[in-house]
C-alpha cells in the first residue's frame, strides 16, 4: 500500500494506491495551519480503514510539507514533479496541465521540451486571491461561479496581483455594477494572470488538463479558460488529487510501519524557530492601563439619547466599509453606523436615515457631508449638501480630539491615509500605492482564511510571547512569509500578533517610509477602524516608541468629520431627503458603452427617483456634461496631437524605397520625429503601429518574458504584433543606451528597459525573426559618428547608399527633433503664461515621455484638467530651471528631466504651480527618482505627490489624491 | 557631447587614476559630502562590505598593505534587512538594501567608534541603479544621524575623489591579481567539495592559502608573473590531491547579478544548499566580470565612435587582465584534471548573434553568455539569481531563457528572485523542481 501526501498550502489531500495503482482511499481538507494534527489524522483514518496494512510507503509532496519530510527523514517529492509524473499516467497524451492550487500557479509543458512554469514571487490569480475576490463581494467562491454563468459584459481588472484587482473590483461595487458581470470578470483576470504570467511566450495548444482546487470547484473559471484558449479542456476526475497520486507514485519510496510513523509526526515540532518580535503585552495590567488611556481622550465628546436644536448628517462611504453619524450642535453624537459595504453603499444609507427618521421623527437635519469613493454617488441619491475630500474629513475630526494634531494616520479597509499637518493645514499626504494595501482587510481575509473571524484573530495575538517577525510588505510576499512562520512552529497567536505588528510596518515603512518616530510628528492621532484593534494599536504606539490619541469612534472619523464639516458651513437649510422623500426613493441601474472618444469606457448609470443621476466608469466628463466649461490646457495633448504628423507618411509606392514600421511606445514617443524625419528624407515611407489599447496589450501579452517588467515595456509586445500585420519591410526599433545629451544630469543613459527593450522582443517574439527587424545599437548622443553609423546599418538592410544623401537626412531629422522639442516648450510656455493671467492652478506631470500613451496614463491628465488645473509636461519646463543639484547620481536623460522640473517648481514660489509625479509600477528607476524628486521640492515646501500607475484603470484613488492636493495647495494659499 | 573625462570602468569597478571614460559629463554632486581626509588614513578605518568572503579577504589586505586600515563587514541576518528597510527606499534593488543595511547596521552596534570609521562602496557611472548605491548611502546615514561618516568611492571612473584615497594604478593591478587568485580558489572548491572524503578539507587548504598569500603581499611578493605561476601551480597541486570520490551529481550553474550571485546572506546560503542537494556547483568567476565591464569601453567605442588614444589604453588594461587569465586556465589544465574556467574571448564569442555587444548595463550580455557558457560546458542546469525587479534582468535574464534554450533545447533554467519578502521555502521549492527535471536526464 503506497500513500502519497499533498500538504498544500491551505489543504490536505491523501492518496492511498493499492498495488496496481489504483486509487484505494483518498482524503481532501482545509488544514487551517495545524499540519501535523491534520496530518496525524488522516493517516490514523487509513489505519482503521486499512487494518490489516501495517507496512506503507509514504512520500510527502507540496510546499508545506517540505519541513516534516525533511525533520522525518520521510522521501519528499516536489510537487510540479509530482503531477507531472501522475499526469503522465493517468492521462497519457496530455500537452498541457494548467493547475491552480491555494497560492499556486501553475503551467506544465509537457511535450516539446519539458518545460514548468510557477508563479514567482508576484502572485495574483490563485484560490486565494479568487476566496479574497468573493469575501469583497460577500459570498462564497462557489456562489461567484453560480452567477457569473449568467454575465453581460467583462470588466477590465487588473490581473497581476490581488491588490491591485482588488481596487479595480471595489469601485466597480460601489458604482453598482452588476455582481454576475464582476464575478465573471474576476475567473477572466485570474486567466489573463496566469497566461501572462506563466506562459512567457510558449502558446499553450494541444491536449490541455485542468488541476487543482479552483479549477475543479468553478466550472466558469474552466470555461473562461477555453474561451481565452479557444479549446476546450479536460476536468479530469479525481483533479484535486495529482500531487497526492504523483508523490504515491514515486518510484524508490520508502516504507514505514504506520504506527511509528504516526507516533513518529505526532512528535514533530517544527524545528529551527522564527524570527520574533518584542510581545504586546506581558501582563493584564499592563493591558488594562493601556485601555484606561485611551478612553480617556475621548472622554470630551459624548454620546446623547436625546436631540436638543439642530441635527448635522456625516456620511464616509468608504471602499469597504459605510459610516454614518448624525450630531448635535454640541458635536455630541446622537447615533453612528459602521457597516461593510458589501457592494454597494445605497440601501444601507437608505436604511440608515429610515431607522434615524423612525427613532426620532422630530429631527431636523441643518446640514449634511459625504466623503469617500462613494462621494458623488451618495450626493446624487439623497441630496447631500456638500462632498468633501477624505482628507479634509479627517483633519476635521481629529482636531476635535487632539487640537495640536500634527500627523494624522488611518487604516481603513484597503487604505492607509496619513496627512502631516503643519501651520493648521494639510501639508503632506500618503497614500497607500496599489501594491502594499494590505491593511484591514487584509487581516480580515487573513484570520478567514484560518478561521477566524477578525475581531476574535486580532485578540489571539495581544499577549502572544514571540509574535512573528514578518517584516514590511505587500499582502502577497506576507502570504508566504506566514507559510514559513508555520513551517517554523508559530503558533496561531503569534502569528496573529505578527500580522498586526506587520501592518503597522507597511504603513511606517512602506507608505511613509519613516525612519523614525521623530519624523511622524509630536501630536499624533490614529483613526480608522483597523486602529480599533487594540493588537494594532499597541504595535503602532511600540513601533514608533510614543504614546498617540486613538479616538474611541476610531472607525468612524470620516464621517465625524463629515458632520463637523457639515455643521462648519451649514446653511440652515439641507437638501437631505426627508422622512417622506426616502420613501418615494428608487434606485434603477443601466449598463451602457460610452462612444463619445476611442476609450470606450463602459458606463453605469444610477437612475434615482425624481431624475437625480449618477454616471459612474468614465474616464473623462464628457458623457456627464452637456459642455465643457471653457478651454482646457493640457500639453500632454497637445504632445499627442503634434506626433499625429509622424504616424504615417504617404510617398507614392513607385517613388518609395519601401515602408519601416515603427512600434510606437516606450522612448518613440519622443524619438518619433527624429526617425520619421530621417527614413521620410532617405525616402522610405513610415508607418507607425495604432495606438495602444486593452486588446493591442493582450494580443502580445503571451511573448512577455518577465512579468515584473514595467508595464509600458509590456505593451510593446502588442506593438510588434499590430506591426507584423502591417505590410511593412522593415520594423525599426533601436537599441540606445544613451540617449541626447541636454546637459542637464551627470550622464545621459536611457533606463535599462528602455535601451534594450528591442533585444527582449527579438528574443521572444518569434515571428520577428521572418522580417527585417533592424534593432541596431545606435548611438544619437555623438551627431557626427552617428550619421556614419548609421549609413553602414542602411547599407546592410537595403543595400548601396549615398553618404551624403544619409548625412543630409541625418541633420534634418536633429532639426525636426529640435523644432518638436521647441515646439513643446513653446506650448508650454504659453500655458504657464494663461494659467497666470487666469489663476489657474498648474500641474507640472512629470513622467516620461512614454506617459503621453492614454492607455498608460488612464487619462490622469484629462483628469487634472477636469478639476480646473493646466497640466504642462516636465520636457516643457525642465529647461528653465536653475542649475540642478542632486543629491543621487543624475544619469538618466528622462529623469535628468523630472528633477529640472522638481528644480523649477521649487524654486518658483508660486504655490498655484505644484509637480504630479507619474511612477510606472516595477520602475526600479523610479525607486530613487521618487526619493529625490520628493527631497528637491519638500525642501522648498512644496507638497510632494505622486502616482504610481499600471494596468490599473480606476481614477478613483488618483482622483482622491489630486483633490487633496488642491485642497492642502488652495489651504496653503489662503494662509 | 562632452567628453571632459572619460573612464576605464563603470559599473562596480575599482577607482583608477588614469582618466579614461565613458561620456559622463563633469560629476555634478560634489556638494556637501563629507570628504576622506589625509589625517583620516592614519587612524580611520575603512568597512567595506562583504560579497565574496575569500576574494574579499585577498583585497582586505592588499589595501592593509598599502596602508589602508579596512574591516571587513560580516554581520548578517534579520537585522540587516530591517535596517535595510528603515534606511532605504523599499523599492530599491535587494543588494543595496543589504549593503547599506549591513553597514548602518554595524555603525549603530556600538562595535565601531563612528566618529573613526570610514565606509567604501563600488561606485558605478553604469545605467544600471547600482551607480547610485553610494548616494543612497549617504542618504541613509543622514536619515541614521551619521552624517559625519565618510563613504569612499571605489571607481574606475574619476566619479568622485578623496584626498586621504587614492586607487593607484599600482594597487589596480594587485586587485585584480587578488581577485584572479579568489576566482582560483572559488573555481577548485566548487569541482571538490562535493565529492570530499573528508569534509572541509577544500575550506581548510583555502584558508591556509589565504593566510600564506596574504603573508607574501605583506612582502611585496606573489604579484609577479613567475611569482604567481609558482603559487597557482601549488594552489592546483594541493587541491588536486585532497581526497575525493567521484559519484554522479546534478551539475547546477549559478548565474544572475553580481551581488546576489556571490553573497550568502543575498542569496539564502544558495551555494550550501545546493551542496546538500547533491550537486555539483559552478559560479563563473569574478574576473569575467571585471574584464567584461573593461571591454565594454571598447565597445563603446566601436559601436559609437570615440577617442583611439583611450581605446589604446583601456586595451592595455585587458591585455593585463587577458595574462592573469591565461595563467589561471593554464595552471589549471597543466597541473590537474580539474576544469578550467571558458576565456573571456570564447564567452563573448558564444553571445555573438544572439544578444548585442552594446548591451551593457548591469551584468549586460555576460549574463547571457555565461548561461550559454555553462550550458555547453556541461552545467546545463541553471539557476539565474536576481533581485526582485532588476532592471538588466528583465532583458538579459528571463528575456533571454527562451533564446539560450533555442541554442541549447537540454538547458533547464529556473530564474529565481530575491528580496526581503521572498522567503526560502518559495525559493527552494522552485530550485526543488528544477533539480526534479534535471535528474529525469
Amino acid at each position: 500500500m503506497r500513500i502519497g501526501l499533498d500538504v498544500g498550502s491551505t489543504t490536505l489531500k491523501c492518496v492511498v494506491l493499492d498495488d496496481n495503482d489504483r486509487i484505494i482511499y483518498k482524503d481532501y481538507q482545509r488544514h487551517f495551519s495545524q499540519i501535523t494534527e491534520k496530518t496525524v489524522h488522516m493517516l490514523s483514518d487509513i489505519r482503521e480503514k486499512f487494518p490489516d496494512e501495517k507496512e506503507v510507503c509514504l512520500t510527502i509532496s507540496g510546499s508545506a510539507g517540505m519541513g516534516i519530510a525533511d525533520t522525518l527523514n520521510i522521501p519528499f517529492e516536489q510537487e510540479v514533479y509530482a503531477t507531472r509524473v501522475a499526469v503522465n499516467k493517468m492521462i497519457p497524451g496530455t500537452d498541457v496541465v494548467i493547475e491552480l492550487g491555494g497560492e499556486d500557479a501553475k503551467i506544465l509543458f509537457l511535450t516539446d521540451g519539458l518545460e514548468v512554469r510557477m508563479n514567482g514571487s508576484c502572485a495574483g490569480g490563485t484560490g486565494a486571491f479568487i476566496d479574497q475576490m468573493a469575501t469583497l463581494l460577500n459570498m462564497e467562491a462557489g456562489e461567484m461561479n453560480e452567477i457569473a454563468k449568467n454575465y453581460d459584459k467583462i470588466y477590465t481588472i487588473a490581473s497581476r496581483c490581488g491588490v491591485f484587482a482588488k481596487s479595480d473590483v471595489q469601485p466597480l461595487l460601489n458604482q453598482g455594477a452588476q455582481k454576475n458581470d464582476i464575478s465573471a470578470s474576476i475567473f477572466y483576470a485570474v486567466v489573463n494572470q496566469t497566461i501572462a504570467g506563466l506562459a512567457q511566450g510558449r502558446e499553450i495548444e494541444g491536449k490541455v488538463v485542468y488541476l487543482g482546487g479552483p479549477l475543479t470547484f468553478l466550472s466558469e473559471l474552466r470555461k473562461a479558460f477555453d474561451n481565452t484558449l479557444k479549446l476546450t479542456g479536460v476536468a479530469p476526475e479525481n483533479s484535486l488529487y495529482f500531487v497526492a497520486m504523483g508523490a504515491a507514485l514515486k518510484k524508490d519510496n520508502k516504507s514505514f510501519d504506520i504506527d511509528e510513523l504516526i507516533k513518529k509526526i505526532e512528535g514533530y515540532t517544527a524545528t529551527g524557530g522564527y524570527a520574533s518580535c518584542k510581545p504586546l503585552f506581558t501582563s493584564k495590567e499592563e493591558f488594562d492601563k493601556f485601555l484606561d488611556r485611551h478612553k480617556k481622550n475621548s472622554d470630551h465628546i459624548k454620546k446623547v439619547d436625546t436631540l436638543t436644536g439642530h441635527a448635522f448628517l456625516g456620511i464616509d462611504a468608504g471602499s469597504t466599509t459605510v459610516k454614518a453619524v448624525v450630531v448635535d450642535e454640541n458635536a455630541n453624537i446622537l447615533c453612528s453606523r459602521y457597516l461593510p459595504n458589501g457592494g454597494n453603499p445605497v440601501p444601507l444609507i437608505k436604511e440608515f436615515l429610515e431607522d434615524l427618521y423612525n427613532q426620532y421623527p422630530d429631527i431636523h437635519i441643518e446640514s449634511s457631508a459625504v466623503t469617500g469613493y462613494g462621494e458623488e454617488m451618495i450626493m446624487n441619491a439623497f441630496g447631500v449638501d456638500y462632498g468633501i475630500v477624505e482628507t479634509v474629513a479627517h483633519f476635521t475630526a481629529a482636531k476635535k480630539f487632539q487640537p495640536d494634531v500634527d500627523f494624522i494616520i488611518d487604516i481603513g479597509g484597503q487604505d492607509i491615509k496619513c496627512f502631516q499637518i503643519r501651520n493648521n493645514a494639510i501639508d503632506n499626504i500618503f497614500l497607500n500605492e496599489a501594491c502594499s494595501s494590505g491593511c484591514g482587510s487584509f487581516l480580515q481575509t487573513f484570520a478567514g482564511a484560518l478561521g477566524y473571524g477578525i475581531e476574535e484573530f486580532a485578540k489571539l495575538g495581544l499577549f502572544a510571547d514571540k509574535p512573528v517577525d514578518l517584516g514590511s510588505r505587500c499582502t502577497v510576499f506576507m502570504n508566504s512569509s506566514v507559510k514559513q512562520a508555520q513551517k517554523d512552529g508559530a503558533s496561531i497567536e503569534n502569528i496573529s500578533a505578527g500580522l498586526s505588528i506587520s501592518v503597522v510596518k507597511n504603513a511606517l515603512y512602506k507608505v511613509i517610509r519613516a525612519a523614525s518616530a521623530k519624523q511622524l510628528g509630536e501630536h499624533i492621532v490614529v483613526q480608522g477602524g483597523t486602529f480599533l484593534n487594540n493588537a494594532v494599536l499597541r504595535a503602532f504606539e511600540q513601533e514608533i516608541g510614543h504614546d498617540v490619541v486613538r479616538p474611541e469612534m476610531a472607525g468612524i472619523m470620516g464621517a465625524y468629520g463629515c458632520a463637523l464639516y457639515a455643521m462648519e458651513n451649514s446653511t440652515g437649510k439641507s437638501g437631505v431627503l426627508d422622512a417622506e422623500g426616502l420613501k418615494n426613493f428608487t434606485h434603477e441601474i443601466k449598463m451602457t458603452t460610452c462612444n463619445g472618444c476611442n476609450n470606450h469606457c463602459k458606463l453605469t448609470i444610477n437612475i434615482f427617483d425624481n431624475g437625480r443621476r449618477f454616471v459612474s466608469g468614465n474616464r473623462c466628463d464628457k458623457p456627464t456634461s452637456k459642455k465643457a466649461e471653457g478651454p482646457q490646457y493640457d500639453l500632454y495633448t497637445y504632445k499627442l496631437h503634434l506626433l499625429e504628423e509622424y504616424r504615417r507618411s504617404e510617398i507614392p509606392k513607385e517613388r518609395a524605397r519601401g515602408t519601416i514600421g515603427i512600434p510606437m511606445g516606450l522612448n518613440m514617443y519622443e524619438l518619433l520625429p527624429f526617425w520619421y524625419a530621417l527614413f521620410t528624407r532617405l525616402g522610405f515611407n513610415v508607418v507607425t503601429s495604432p495606438n495602444s489599447s486593452r486588446s493591442l496589450y493582450l494580443s502580445g501579452q503571451h511573448t512577455i518574458p518577465s512579468d515584473t517588467v514595467c508595464f509600458p515595456a509590456k505593451l510593446m509586445h502588442g506593438h510588434i504584433e499590430a506591426l507584423l500585420k502591417e505590410n511593412v519591410d522593415a520594423i525599426f526599433y533601436p537599441c540606445l543606451s544613451y540617449n541626447f545629451d541636454e546637459g542637464l544630469g551627470d550622464n545621459h543613459y536611457n533606463c535599462p528597459v528602455v535601451a534594450y527593450y528591442p533585444e527582449v522582443l527579438e528574443a521572444n517574439v518569434k515571428a520577428l525573426r521572418d522580417v527585417k527587424f533592424i534593432y541596431e545599437y545606435l548611438g544619437i548622443h555623438r551627431r557626427k559618428d552617428f550619421t556614419k553609423k548609421f549609413h553602414k546599418v542602411l547599407e546592410k538592410y537595403f543595400g548601396k547608399m549615398k553618404f551624403a544623401d544619409v548625412s543630409m537626412a541625418c541633420n534634418y531629422a536633429y532639426e525636426e527633433y529640435e523644432k518638436h522639442m521647441r515646439l513643446v516648450r513653446m506650448e508650454g510656455r504659453k500655458y504657464l503664461r494663461i494659467a497666470k493671467r487666469e489663476e489657474k492652478p498648474v500641474i507640472v506631470l512629470a513622467g516620461r515621455p512614454y506617459h503621453l500613451d492614454p492607455e498608460i496614463n488612464h487619462g490622469i491628465n484629462k483628469l487634472i484638467c477636469d478639476l480646473g488645473a493646466v497640466v504642462v509636461t516636465e520636457d516643457s519646463v525642465s529647461d528653465m530651471a536653475d542649475h540642478v543639484r542632486t543629491k543621487v547620481l543624475n544619469q538618466w536623460m528622462y529623469h535628468s528631466r523630472m528633477y529640472a522640473a522638481a528644480e523649477y517648481v521649487a524654486d518658483a514660489g508660486d504655490p498655484k504651480l505644484n509637480l504630479v509625479q507619474l511612477v510606472s509600477f516595477g520602475c526600479g528607476v523610479d525607486a530613487i527618482t521618487t526619493d529625490e524628486v520628493r527631497r528637491i521640492l519638500e525642501e522648498k515646501g512644496k507638497i510632494y505627490t505622486q502616482i504610481k500607475i499600471d494596468e490599473i484603470t480606476n481614477l478613483g484613488a488618483v482622483k482622491i489624491r489630486l483633490r487633496s492636493l488642491f485642497a492642502a495647495t488652495g489651504q496653503k494659499s489662503t494662509k | 557631447m562632452k567628453e571632459s573625462t572619460d573612464n576605464v570602468m563603470n559599473e562596480n569597478g575599482a577607482g583608477c587614476a588614469v582618466n579614461l571614460s565613458d561620456n559622463m559629463n563633469s560629476a555634478q554632486i560634489s556638494g556637501d559630502r563629507v570628504e576622506f581626509t589625509r589625517e583620516m588614513k592614519k587612524d580611520y578605518t575603512i568597512l567595506i562590505p562583504d560579497m565574496l568572503p575569500v576574494h574579499f579577504k585577498l583585497l582586505r589586505n592588499i589595501f592593509l598593505q598599502n596602508g589602508y586600515k579596512v574591516g571587513l563587514l560580516k554581520n548578517t541576518g534579520r537585522r540587516v534587512v530591517d535596517t535595510g528597510l528603515k534606511y532605504v527606499h523599499n523599492d530599491t534593488c535587494y543588494p543595496a538594501l543589504l549593503v547599506i543595511g549591513q553597514m548602518i547596521s554595524a555603525l549603530q552596534s556600538g562595535k565601531y567608534d563612528v566618529n573613526k570609521v570610514a565606509l567604501m562602496i563600488t561606485q558605478t557611472g553604469g545605467g544600471c541603479r547600482a551607480s547610485n548605491y553610494i548616494h543612497l548611502l549617504r542618504k541613509a546615514l543622514v536619515k541614521a544621524g551619521l552624517s559625519q561618516v565618510p563613504v569612499i568611492s571605489l571607481n574606475l571612473s574619476g566619479l568622485e575623489s578623496n584626498s586621504g584615497f587614492k586607487l593607484t594604478l599600482e594597487m589596480l593591478y594587485q586587485a585584480l591579481i587578488g581577485l584572479t587568485y579568489g576566482d582560483l580558489f572559488m573555481l577548485l572548491k566548487n569541482q571538490v567539495r562535493s565529492y570530499e572524503v573528508n569534509k572541509g578539507d577544500a575550506d581548510e587548504l583555502i584558508a591556509k592559502w589565504v593566510k600564506e598569500l596574504s603573508s607574501q603581499f605583506r612582502h611585496r611578493k606573489g604579484y609577479t608573473p613567475k611569482g604567481m605561476e609558482k603559487n597557482m601551480r601549488a594552489i592546483v597541486e594541493d587541491f588536486n590531491r585532497i581526497k575525493i570520490k567521484k559519484v554522479p551529481k546534478t551539475k547546477v550553474g549559478v548565474v544572475g547579478e553580481i551581488y546576489v550571485k556571490y553573497s550568502s546572506m543575498a542569496n539564502n546560503d544558495l551555494e550550501n544548499f545546493l551542496v546538500d542537494q547533491d550537486c555539483e556547483v559552478m559560479v563563473p568567476g569574478v574576473m569575467g566580470f571585471m574584464m567584461f565591464k573593461i571591454d565594454n569601453r571598447i565597445e563603446d567605442i566601436n559601436l559609437y565612435g570615440g577617442s583611439l588614444a583611450k581605446k589604446k589604453v583601456v586595451q592595455a588594461l585587458m591585455k593585463y587582465c587577458e595574462m592573469l587569465e591565461g595563467m589561471l586556465r593554464d595552471s589549471v589544465s597543466k597541473y590537474s584534471d580539474f576544469m578550467p574556467p571558458s576565456k573571456y574571448a570564447h564567452i563573448k564569442e558564444l553571445i555573438t548573434g544572439v544578444v548585442g555587444l552594446g548591451n551593457k548595463m548591469g551584468e549586460g550580455w555576460l549574463l547571457t553568455a555565461e548561461m550559454l557558457e555553462l550550458a555547453e560546458s556541461g552545467y546545463e542546469n541553471i539557476i539565474c539569481a536576481q533581485p526582485f525587479g532588476c532592471l538588466p534582468n528583465h532583458i538579459v535574464g528571463k528575456g533571454m531563457i527562451r533564446k539560450v534554450k533555442e541554442i541549447y533545447p537540454q538547458a533547464n533554467i529556473v530564474p529565481i528572485d530575491y528580496d526581503p519578502g521572498a522567503t526560502k521555502v518559495n525559493q527552494e521549492n522552485r530550485i526543488k523542481l528544477m533539480l526534479a527535471v534535471a535528474r529525469e536526464g
